[in-house]
């Protein structure tokens, strides 16, 4: 077992009758930020859900800060903090009855922290759950996890709904649990800017299977649109790593998951005039992964 | 700690080239000397908001660059090179150099038809002072 490891995932099959997830494997280092995207529906909520044992999986073995799931997962889950947007608060309690409520059960609680955090997502611990707008009741979830102090956050979701300002404050805590080398964090998204900005290493699932997984900066560096001028007579040469292209006219351009300087080279070779090199930003990247995951599997 | 870096998503340029070019304006500026040692990565993703990989992958540019180094264990500082300040720059304009020079010959201008421009508007400039 990796004990650089925060989350393992291995193998792991669940079947619904309309859903099914397969053959996910996840690898979570600890110390780091993991963005997960994927399309609605993809299975990002039932991953998460499977690394906090709240749904068992049919095969495969999951293991979260060295603890089996679900075997281990009451040991594991005091070191862990998770959040979704389904998360119950009680609606007639105020924000400081919940704090009181969480400070009770760990022994973790950080009542200064809580304090502070408080202050910097601008709420009011006097305040009912239901006199709550979305943004103030997903911050006040998130604060009773992060006072804990956990070692892994698992959030899904954290910043979907939240204006500007609100994401602005969420993003800027998470950065900072992330100051301790040895806490990490698992958030799903579909807003791929946070990811691209938080996330050290990005995985993309879609209909229940991992597409891609690896460092951001490894994704962000091998795409590439290539925009160029071509002859009249111009053949696109067999490059491999393209993904799309077009051809009007005298203008042209591709898409490539496998750049180096060689295939500019190559396409001048062929009579082509390089206008760019573009970078794609980590949306355009998702949706090309997506749309060539599809492709292949109904071929 | 606050480093003031003002990183932006609606620059073009990835991350990691703007915290390469904001490090090296700290040295250029003589903010950042050389023997200086600057924040760790985590520290200064933190404070930026981008993620480790990404200010690792600046230091590690920085340092193929030889603009700074790393010590096993220390973090890292900036390099103890004479006239650091200046050869950034330096190195700044010859990048800009190359990029027009390129667009002139991209227009069909001969090399020596785009130097005699240069030279007229130096000496236009030369004059207007």
């Amino acid at each position: 077992m990796n004990d650089q490891a925060a989350v393992q995932i291995h193998g792991v099959n669940k079947s619904y009758p309309h859903f099914s997830l397969s053959g996910i494997n996840l690898d979570v280092s600890r110390g780091s930020i993991m963005g997960f995207i994927g399309p609605n529906g993809a299975g990002k909520s039932t991953t998460l859900r499977i690394i906090m044992g709240l749904v068992r999986p049919d095969s495969g073995t999951v293991s979260v800060l060295g603890r089996d799931i679900p075997r281990e997962q009451v040991s594991a889950k005091w070191r862990i903090g998770f959040a979704s947007e389904d998360m119950r608060l009680y609606q007639a309690a105020t924000l400081a009855w919940h704090m009181a409520f969480v400070q009770s059960l760990y022994t973790d609680w950080d009542a200064d922290y809580a304090a502070r955090l408080v202050k910097l997502f601008d709420l009011r611990t006097d305040q009912k759950i239901k006199g709550m707008s979305h943004g103030q009741r997903v911050k006040s979830g998130l604060l009773l996890i992060l006072a804990r102090r956990p070692q892994l956050l698992i959030l899904d979701e954290p910043t979907t709904g939240l204006d500007p300002v609100a994401r602005r404050e969420v993003l800027n805590e998470l950065m900072e649990v992330l100051a301790d080398d040895d806490r990490t964090i698992l958030f799903s998204s579909h807003n791929t800017k946070d990811v691209e900005q938080l996330s050290d290493t990005i995985t993309f699932i879609d209909r229940g299977r991992i597409i891609s997984s690896q460092d951001k900066e490894v994704f962000m560096e091998s795409w590439r649109r290539i925009r160029f001028e071509a002859p009249a007579d111009f053949r696109l040469p067999d490059l491999p790593g393209t993904t799309e292209s077009h051809v009007k006219g005298r203008f042209a351009s591709l898409v490539t998951c496998r750049f180096n300087p060689d295939l500019t080279d190559r396409l001048q070779q062929c009579g082509a005039r390089i206008h760019a090199v573009e970078r794609l930003t980590l949306e355009e990247i998702f949706v090309a992964e997506v749309m060539r995951s599809r492709e292949g599997g109904q071929s | 700690m606050d480093h003031e870096f003002l990183l932006s998503q609606s620059d073009g340029r990835p991350m990691y080239q703007q915290i390469m070019e904001q490090i090296k304006w700290r040295i250029t500026a003589g903010e950042w000397e050389p023997g200086f040692k600057l924040p760790s990565i985590r520290e200064l993703a933190v404070s930026t908001l981008v993620s480790v990989i990404t200010v690792k992958r600046a230091y590690q540019e920085l340092e193929s660059e030889g603009v700074i180094f790393t010590r096993q264990g220390k973090g890292s500082f900036v390099a103890e090179v004479d006239d650091l300040g200046r050869r950034l720059q330096e190195e700044e304009l010859e990048l800009k150099m190359a990029e027009v020079l390129e667009m002139a010959r991209s227009l069909g201008m001969d090399d020596h038809e785009f130097i005699k421009r240069l030279r007229d508007m130096a000496d236009a400039k030369k004059r207007g002072n």
